[in-house]
């Protein structure tokens, strides 16, 4: 453990009741060359008790994965910062890169958000955790390390974990690299873990695996815990304490329950309004936040947040607010001039982030019933090729096994599965509008197959697509006014009639018209995607097709753009394909869904249906999954888990393809498990759903949602 | 995600401006980028000195290049002959002058002509993709395995008599590739990039998609290859005409003078200080330049991107 | 891995053969050994022409693809590249000239290389301080002088030094002086300082632009996250540079080696001619210059199995350094 040659303040047998580690008014400033310097983390106090479980939740640009590195001692060496970090007593800041290379990896661990990235490539896992191992304890010889290498693997819950540790991080899966990345942090049995968004990256049942070994690996150590994250869900289930930051201030802490249920700074109250989530959506509108946060650089007088807040008064804009404690409660303190108003329900929560009403009868649209879109047991492999000059091909990638969907007129329909299950590729095959490699596609009833150049070019103003990224679907170099253009360029608009609806569009959208001849960087991410969606729009189409529309944008951000989509369905009766791993987005906007697993859809049928009784073992372990940003409920629901990785595409399994993880399989006799390993399920209705799975009547997996 | 630092400063960066009237465009930024950078002034200005006496030079100074003066052989610089003269009575001024235009009017057509090449053929292949891709690599690797400089010694021959026009195209022609390589690896990252599907799906074709979305992203590859292959074409040139396979008497080039003063260079250090001197001077410029350059339009780039 | 470099290497051989026999078309398209005595006054009589070019096996009468495939197949029924003008075979004439120029080019890259590297790290970690400053304006600078100029700047410089001193510290006319007594120890000393000057300007040539490479890859990895994993396992800045750091910033290096090898074997030529060496490079060009043929194609096809190699080189090197690319 620590160096007690270092301190005289002795550590490891620490007060029980003095914090684990005491944030201190840390302040951390970054010079700008000839610009005012960006003050990412302000005057922020914290503590953390031992064992104790805090989740870190803010949007991008808060400050939340700075003030953890800074307690790391991580920061490039430009960071300016001020204020205490005292850890087991000792203020981290006054020590050195040496002192603090003895705590870090000992005492202080932390686990990074991409494993990817953050494994070295040219070394394998095993040798990086010996390495941490032998860093802090130079008398482990090396075989010694090593073997202590491969027992953390198992901890974690790696398989093989002999051979997965001679192995190179590019060899193993997301969840596995992070699975290696926890193992590293508890070799030394650290008293304190940071987890910067661990699981942003990875698969939702993955991410439901990795928060379990993180817990895991908690009780073993009995570690604290500081989460960050932007996923509200995540927190309601695993944190004791919960801290709010905007701007890089901490706006509200307290107990998880007591800020959850009675929040008492606005922001709060409209990032748990904006969230969407997968019980309640459907049924009511999200709030939208306006606006976005303020930049780091030239902060507002007063309250970061007025100038989005519906409930700012004038002391607002004047004087920023001091964390107080609204409800007497000594541990839950919100920074808001009228949080005593909030908590005491003088200020009634409902009216400051009212839900947008649903748009009136009057203006929807009418729609007829056939089917605009069907596709019928559509196949896509790629091949699967290894060699630079002379190409072999060594397998096949099943990306779309036999896919048939129905999309009906003024309906969203959402794909949703985890990576690899072929959603995407569903899409995109769609949206090429020629023969696929097997099955049929029909638009508006013509086969897809029999088109000419001209028909195909015709079909495509009826057809379009928002892409997940907004920052990569829009050619940088282009003015937005030019980029919302460009598919009526393709169908010979004239300029004049171009202009026009643009101006249209941008309006329809929720953008100033005026902006028309700025460029993307000149967006937030929220507005780019509007834009994407603009465009998308410029020919009038029947059908949008949406690739992950909002996933890559800020929590707050999406409610506005989901609401977007919902009134534009209603409005022009569009019909929606939309592509998604978030359950309660899904939820939100989707009419029907379909979900998708290897290449296959494995239940599918309305969305109330679908989610309120899923039929389908891997549905089940996708609700179990998708977090709830609701502690109570989070805490106490059942759950069914899957073990394992995502199997690879391209591996050739008999039967059905998701028995390796299937938790029902494993509770069955064997003459059924025979059925599964020899027979691929068919879609077959059970009730309101289609669900492809031989053991529908014998499931007895229990799942609340 | 967790943002790094240096997105969160260019994200204030650009949502500072954003918040003024004026729209900021990306050609503002580059130019402000270009104007604090040392390298862009002092490579600027002397490549501007450079080339100004390279034009307006051989129009002031009353000495031709061809003038021999015989009541001043081997000379030490002095005020008729700033930089000295040769055995046979050349003004080494003229002399250097004139070969600083053949020089340059070499470069400035073939450098920016290998470029066009290279971007032509490295974005068709790029984005085309499959058999026509292999084919043009292929073809690529094959020029390379040779060194240009060898190939092109071997070849010169074949263009002796025919004027230095055509030993410009030999350079172009020699020296497309490695840029052609890397507009291919961009075109084919860019392919992938959800804009240009995006342009697909519209329904253009794909000319006018690699028109329209691949070649303006990657003109700022193409610029800075264009200034930094200037460089490397008079690189060759001159040691081309060192060795004879270059351009031919009575022409002039900074390398022919180089080779000249060659023998006499430690007895009299005029001949050969001043054409080196000079040669080294416009190369270090446009050096400095297209690395301003580059380092403006792209600051995360490393030489070894793309 | 050991297939991927099997299959590399079979490429880059027919992509050896394909080039070498272009040149030796491009070759005979441009030169005529014979032209010598066409041009004679009174010209030579056709018949001893047409001895000589069928000796050489460069009868312009024979169709071009004709030729160029004897001579192909000579190399591997015979292993004989033909004749040159003095009909000497082309073979031997190699034989005696390579070991000059692999002298040369060997000394040159790896010393180079290794400055370059060495060069590049230490000025990225030290970017921005005077140190670093100086190291790129001198890598400048360096760049932009061509081989030539360099190599004349450092003979005047040897020869004040050498005037200087009272006696020929730094020889540089040739490889070796005549007269010296053939003990070792002289001939050693004689040589290194016939090698200084040709091998100093190859070392400096290769170390700027290697050292500006390097720098630029080892900026790209001071950045990355791994480094920032490794010191939160608890190393030191400094030791998880090292371990974790360069050895990341080396792998582009290994290809940088492939592409810089064709730059240095000009350079070495140009450094034969002008040091008065008697390499390949010198014999390749005095060989277009007396209308060789058979020795212009034999020098191509030494220079195109040199790359050949420093690219196999390159590929077993970046599989040693970078686990991903190995199966």
């Amino acid at each position: 453990m620590a160096d007690t040659l270092l301190d005289p303040v002795i550590p490891g047998i620490a007060d029980p009741r003095t914090p684990l580690l005491q944030v201190k008014n840390l302040s951390v400033t970054f010079p700008q060359r000839g610009r005012p310097p960006v003050r990412a983390v302000r005057d922020v106090s914290y503590d953390i008790h031992e064992g104790e479980f805090l989740g870190i939740v803010g949007e991008s640009g808060s400050g939340k994965s700075v003030s953890s590195l800074a307690v790391m001692g991580l920061l490039p060496d430009t960071a300016k910062i001020e204020g205490e970090i005292l850890f087991r007593g000792r203020n981290l800041l006054d020590l050195g890169d040496r002192q603090l290379s003895r705590i870090r990896g000992s005492e202080l661990a932390i686990i990074f958000q991409d494993p990817l990235s953050a494994l070295t490539p040219v070394y394998t896992v095993g040798d990086q955790i010996a390495e941490g191992l032998q860093l802090h304890d130079r008398r482990l010889s090396k075989q010694a390390a090593a073997a202590r290498a491969v027992e953390l693997l198992k901890v974690v819950g790696i398989p093989d974990p002999e051979r997965r540790a001679r192995a190179f991080p590019h060899e193993f899966s997301g969840g596995m690299r992070q699975r290696a990345m926890i193992a590293i942090a508890i070799a030394n049995n650290p008293r304190l873990i940071i987890a910067d968004e661990p699981t942003t990256a990875l698969d939702v049942t993955i991410q439901a695996q990795i928060l379990e070994v993180l817990q895991e690996a908690k009780r073993i150590t009995g570690a604290a815990v500081s989460l960050i994250t932007h996923d509200l869900g995540v927190v309601a289930g695993h944190a004791d304490r919960v801290a709010v930051m905007y701007a890089g201030k901490l706006v509200e802490v307290g107990d998880v329950e007591q800020v959850f249920r009675a929040p008492a700074m606005p922001y709060t109250v409209g990032l748990l309004r904006s969230v969407p989530n997968i019980r309640t959506a459907g049924t009511q509108r999200l709030v939208p936040l306006e606006g976005r946060p303020p930049s780091l650089a030239a902060l507002p007088k007063g309250c970061p947040f007025a100038a989005r807040c519906p409930a700012a008064i004038d002391i607002c804009h004047e004087i920023e607010p001091e964390l107080v404690h609204p409800t007497g409660v000594a541990d839950h303190s919100a920074a808001c001039h009228r949080a005593g108003e909030i908590a005491s329900g003088m200020l009634d929560r409902a009216e400051i982030f009212p839900r947008p009403p649903v748009l009136p009868q009057t203006e929807l649209a009418v729609t007829d019933d056939a089917p605009i879109v069907t596709v019928t047991d559509l196949k896509r492999h790629f091949p699967l090729t290894k060699g630079a000059v002379f190409r072999r091909r060594v397998g096949t990638v099943r990306a779309v096994d036999g896919v048939s969907f129905t999309l009906r007129p003024g309906r969203v329909l959402a794909l949703v599965g985890e990576s690899g299950c072929g959603k995407t590729t569903t899409i995109l095959e769609l949206m090429e509008l020629t023969k696929p490699q097997s099955g049929q596609i029909l638009v508006e009833d013509k086969d897809v197959a029999t088109l000419s150049a001209g028909q195909r070019r015709a079909l495509r103003s009826d057809i379009q697509i928002v892409f997940q990224d907004p920052a990569a679907a829009v050619d940088p170099r282009l003015p937005i006014g030019e980029v919302i253009a460009e598919p009526l360029i393709v169908h010979k608009v004239p300029k004049a009639e171009r202009d026009a609806r643009v101006q249209e569009l941008l309006e329809l959208v929720g953008l100033d018209p005026s902006m028309a001849d700025r460029y993307p960087h000149e967006f937030s991410g929220g507005q780019r995607q509007r834009i994407g969606i603009a465009r998308a729009l410029s020919t009038n189409p029947k059908v949008l097709v949406l690739d992950e529309p909002v996933s890559a944008l800020d929590v707050s951000i999406q409610a506005g753009v989901i609401n977007l989509l919902q009134d534009l369905r209603d409005r022009l009766g569009l019909s929606m394909i939309f592509v998604a791993h978030d359950l309660a987005v899904v939820r939100q906007i989707a009419d029907d869904v379909a979900v998708m697993y290897l290449g296959h859809i494995v239940e599918s049928g309305p969305i109330a249906e679908v989610f309120d009784t899923p039929r389908h073992p891997y549905t089940q372990a996708l609700m179990s999954a998708a977090p709830i940003p609701d502690p109570v409920i989070e805490r106490t629901r059942d759950r069914v888990l899957l073990e394992g990785d995502l199997p690879s595409p391209a591996a050739q399994i008999e039967g059905c393809r998701f028995r390796a993880r299937c938790p029902l399989y494993r509770l069955l006799d064997e003459t059924a498990q025979q059925r599964c390993a020899a027979e691929d399920p068919a879609l077959l209705r059970h009730g309101g759903a289609d669900v492809a799975c031989h053991h529908v009547d014998r499931n007895t997996l229990h799942v609340t949602v | 995600m967790t943002v790094p630092i240096e997105e969160i400063v260019q994200v204030e960066e650009l949502e500072s401006k954003a918040s003024v009237a004026r729209p900021v465009s990306r050609r503002t930024l580059i130019w402000r980028r270009l104007k604090g950078s040392p390298q862009f002034w002092f490579g600027g200005l002397v490549f501007a000195v450079i080339v100004l006496w390279a034009l307006l030079g051989p129009l002031l100074w009353p000495i031709s290049y061809l003038e021999r003066d015989y009541s001043a052989l081997n000379q030490a610089p002095s005020l008729g002959h700033p930089f000295g003269t040769d055995t046979l009575g050349y003004d080494i001024f003229a002399r250097v002058m004139r070969g600083l235009q053949i020089s340059l009017i070499i470069g400035l057509i073939a450098g920016p002509l290998a470029t066009l090449i290279a971007g032509i053929v490295g974005s068709i292949a790029g984005y085309i993709g499959g058999v026509t891709d292999k084919v043009i690599a292929w073809f690529i690797d094959l020029l390379l395995v040779l060194p240009s400089f060898f190939i092109m010694v071997i070849i010169s021959p074949l263009f002796k008599g025919a004027g230095w026009m055509a030993l410009t195209l030999l350079l172009a022609v020699f020296a497309w590739m490695i840029m052609a390589q890397v507009i291919r690896s961009q075109t084919r990252s860019l392919r992938e990039r959800e804009f240009v599907k995006a342009a697909r799906y519209m329904g253009f074709g794909s000319w006018s998609v690699v028109t329209r979305h691949i070649v303006p992203n990657v003109a700022s590859l193409l610029i800075i290859d264009a200034t930094l292959g200037v460089g490397a074409v008079i690189l060759a040139e001159t040691s081309l005409s060192f060795f004879g396979f270059g351009v031919q008497a009575p022409d002039v080039s900074l390398g022919t003078l180089i080779a000249d003063g060659n023998t006499a260079a430690a007895t009299r250090p005029w001949l050969f200080a001043f054409p080196a001197g000079t040669l080294v001077a416009l190369l270090l410029s446009l050096s400095l330049l297209g690395d301003s350059l580059r380092d403006a339009i792209d600051p995360t780039s490393g030489v070894n991107r793309g | 891995m050991i297939l991927y470099i099997i299959r590399r290497v079979i490429n880059y051989s027919i992509l050896t053969l394909v080039a070498t026999a272009m040149a030796y078309m491009l070759a005979s398209l441009g030169l005529n050994p014979a032209w010598e005595y066409m041009m004679r006054n009174p010209p030579a009589p056709p018949e001893t022409i047409e001895s000589i070019v069928n000796r050489l096996g460069v009868n312009p009468d024979v169709p071009l693809i004709t030729r160029t495939f004897t001579w192909l197949s000579n190399i591997f029924t015979e292993g004989s590249l033909g004749l040159t003008v003095g009909y000497q075979p082309v073979t031997e004439q190699i034989a005696v000239r390579a070991g000059v120029s692999l002298q040369l080019l060997l000394i040159g890259s790896i010393i180079g290389a290794i400055l370059g590297v060495v060069l590049g790290v230490w000025g990225a970690v030290r970017q921005y301080r005077m140190s670093d400053r100086i190291v790129t304006v001198l890598s400048y600078i360096v760049f932009a002088t061509p081989t030539i100029v360099m190599a004349i700047l450092l003979m005047v410089l040897a020869t004040y030094l050498n005037n200087a001193l009272g006696f020929q510290l730094i020889r540089f006319s040739g490889q070796y002086s005549p007269g010296i007594p053939n003990e070792f120890w002289p001939q050693f000393w004689d040589r290194v300082s016939h090698l200084l000057l040709p091998t100093l300007v190859l070392i400096l040539g290769a170390g700027a632009s290697y050292s500006r490479y390097q720098r630029n890859a080892m900026l790209d990895v001071l950045g990355a996250d791994y480094i920032r994993t490794a010191r939160s396992k608890g190393r030191t800045r400094g030791s998880a540079l090292v371990r974790h750091g360069v050895r990341i910033a080396l792998i582009p290096m290994s290809t940088f080696f492939a592409y810089s090898f064709g730059t240095l074997v000009a350079g070495s030529t140009m450094l034969e001619v002008i040091f008065g060496w008697h390499g390949m490079g010198r014999w390749a060009i005095e060989a277009v210059q007396q209308n060789d043929i058979n020795a212009v194609a034999g020098s191509t096809l030494f220079v195109a199995v040199l790359i050949l190699c420093s690219s196999t080189l390159s590929e077993i090197l970046y599989a040693a350094l970078d686990p991903r690319v190995r199966r």
